[in-house]
C-alpha cells in the first residue's frame, strides 16, 4: 500500500494553478483578440456558419420537444389548480428563463464544443500549429480567436432559437391539442413575461454560456497531448467540463440576478 | 474582404436568431405595450397597502393608466408613500380618489383611480388626499367576529382597556 506523499498533493496543486493561470491568459488573449478577428470577418463567419448553422437543426428540434413536454406537463401541474389558461406563462418563463439557455448550452457543448476541441487537437496532434509558429502565424491570434468570437456569437442566437421555437411547441400541445383558449394563451404570457428582467436575463445567461463553452472547448483542444488518445480525452474533458460549468455557472447567474 | 457561399447561410442564421429574439420580445412579452410616453408623477397616502408593489398597475375603469413608481415609509405620519407615474395623455381632476385593489380573489393588487368632480386636472407633483387602503383579510375577520358577537349579546363586545 502506497502512501499520497505530500510532495505530489504539494505538485499536483501547482500544476492545477498553473493550468488556472494558463487558461486565463489564454482568456484575456482571446478577448484583446477581438478586434483584430474583426477585421478579418471572413474568417469568423466561417466559423458562425460551422457552429451555428449546423447547430440549428439540433437546436429547434430540441427546443420543439420541450415546448411540448412543457406544455403536457405544465398543464397536468396547473389544471389542478384550476388556472390552466397559465400553461403559457409556465412554458414561456420556464423556457426563457431557464431551459433555452442552458440546454441550448448543454446541446451546443456537445455538438459544437466537442468538433472544435477535436478540430484543433488534431491540429496540434499533426504539428499544424507549430508549422504556423514557424511561420510566424500566430495560431491563438489565426484559429482560436475567430472560433471563440463565432461561438460567442451563436450561443445567444441559438438559444433564442430554442426559446421561440418551444413556446410554439408549447402553443401546438396547449392550444391545438388540449384545447386551451389561444386568447389566455398568449395574453397570460404576455402580462408576466417582461422584457427586460426576463428575456435580457436570458439572452445575458446564453451569452455567458456562449464564452464559457467556447473557451473551454479551444483551452481543451490547444492543450491536448498530440496523440490519438490525448484528443480523445481532450474531447471528454471539453464535454464534461462545459457541461458541469453551464450548470454551475447558471447557479450562480441566477442568484445574482435574483438578487438584482 | 473575400465573398463566399456562407454568406448567405450565415446571413440567414443571424436573420433566424434576430427574428427569434423579436418574437420573444414582441409575442411573448408585448414588448408594444409598454409605453414610452412621457408620464407625470403624483404621490399619495394610504394607511395600509396590503401586498401592493412597485411596478403594479394604476388603472381607472379597468384600463391601465400608469404604474406604481415606488413605495416608502413616511414616519411622520406613519403611512405609506405611495409614488404613482401616471401616462401624461390622462388627465384627472383634482379630487380624484384612489383606492388599493385586488384583481380577482387572489390576484395582484393595484391601485384604482375613480375620477372626482372638480375642473382642475393632478398635475406632477401633486398629491392625492383621499385614499382608501387595501382590504386586509385578518381586520375583516376581525370586524365580523365583533359583529357576531355584538348581536349575540345584545351589548357590545367588551373592549381590553389598556
Amino acid at each position: 500500500m502506497s502512501w499520497v506523499k505530500p510532495a505530489d498533493v504539494g505538485f499536483a496543486t501547482r500544476q492545477m494553478l498553473a493550468d488556472w493561470g494558463y487558461g486565463a491568459r489564454l482568456l484575456l488573449r482571446l478577448v484583446s483578440l477581438l478586434g483584430s478577428s474583426l477585421k478579418r470577418f471572413g474568417l469568423v463567419r466561417d466559423q458562425i456558419f460551422f457552429l451555428g448553422n449546423y447547430s440549428l437543426a439540433i437546436i429547434s428540434v430540441s427546443g420543439l420537444f420541450v415546448g411540448f413536454v412543457l406544455g403536457l406537463q405544465g398543464y397536468y401541474t396547473l389544471q389542478r389548480y384550476g388556472s390552466s389558461e397559465a400553461v403559457g406563462l409556465l412554458v414561456a418563463l420556464s423556457l426563457v428563463r431557464e431551459l433555452g439557455p442552458v440546454i441550448t448550452a448543454l446541446l451546443f457543448a456537445g455538438r459544437a464544443g466537442a468538433s472544435l476541441t477535436a478540430e484543433i487537437g488534431l491540429m496540434r496532434a499533426g504539428e499544424q500549429l507549430s508549422a504556423m509558429e514557424m511561420m510566424a502565424v500566430d495560431p491563438v491570434q489565426r484559429i482560436l480567436a475567430p472560433r471563440f468570437l463565432g461561438g460567442v456569437i451563436a450561443m445567444p442566437l441559438l438559444a433564442a432559437v430554442f426559446s421561440a421555437v418551444g413556446i410554439l411547441g408549447g402553443y401546438v400541445v396547449a392550444v391545438l391539442m388540449i384545447g386551451i383558449d389561444s386568447g389566455a394563451f398568449w395574453s397570460q404570457m404576455q402580462g408576466g413575461v417582461d422584457v427586460w428582467s426576463d428575456i435580457g436575463n436570458g439572452v445575458i445567461k446564453s451569452f455567458v454560456f456562449g464564452i464559457a463553452v467556447t473557451f473551454i472547448a479551444l483551452l481543451q483542444g490547444y492543450e491536448a497531448q498530440a496523440t490519438p488518445e490525448g484528443v480523445s480525452k481532450a474531447t471528454t474533458r471539453t464535454v464534461v467540463v462545459s457541461s458541469l460549468s453551464v450548470l454551475g455557472l447558471d447557479f450562480i447567474l441566477t442568484v445574482m440576478m435574483f438578487s438584482i | 474582404m473575400q465573398r463566399s457561399r456562407n454568406d448567405v447561410w450565415v446571413g440567414l442564421f443571424v436573420m433566424v436568431g434576430l427574428v427569434a429574439i423579436l418574437f420573444l420580445a414582441l409575442k411573448s412579452a408585448n414588448l408594444l405595450s409598454l409605453s414610452f410616453q412621457s408620464d407625470y408623477r403624483v404621490t399619495a397616502k394610504f394607511d395600509n397597502i396590503g401586498g401592493l408593489k412597485p411596478k403594479a398597475a394604476v388603472k381607472s375603469a379597468g384600463v391601465v393608466v400608469g404604474r406604481v413608481e415606488s413605495i416608502s415609509f413616511d414616519d411622520k405620519s406613519f403611512q405609506a408613500k405611495v409614488t404613482l407615474a401616471l401616462e401624461s395623455r390622462y388627465a384627472f381632476p383634482k379630487d380624484s380618489s384612489l383606492k388599493v385593489l385586488t384583481s380577482g380573489l387572489l390576484g395582484e393588487q393595484y391601485i384604482g383611480i375613480e375620477a372626482g368632480a372638480e375642473e382642475k386636472t393632478l398635475a406632477a407633483g401633486d398629491n392625492v388626499g383621499s385614499t382608501q387602503s387595501a382590504v386586509v383579510l385578518e381586520n375583516l375577520i376581525g370586524q365580523f367576529l365583533f359583529s357576531k358577537a355584538a348581536e349575540g349579546n345584545g351589548t357590545p363586545a367588551p373592549v381590553k382597556k389598556k
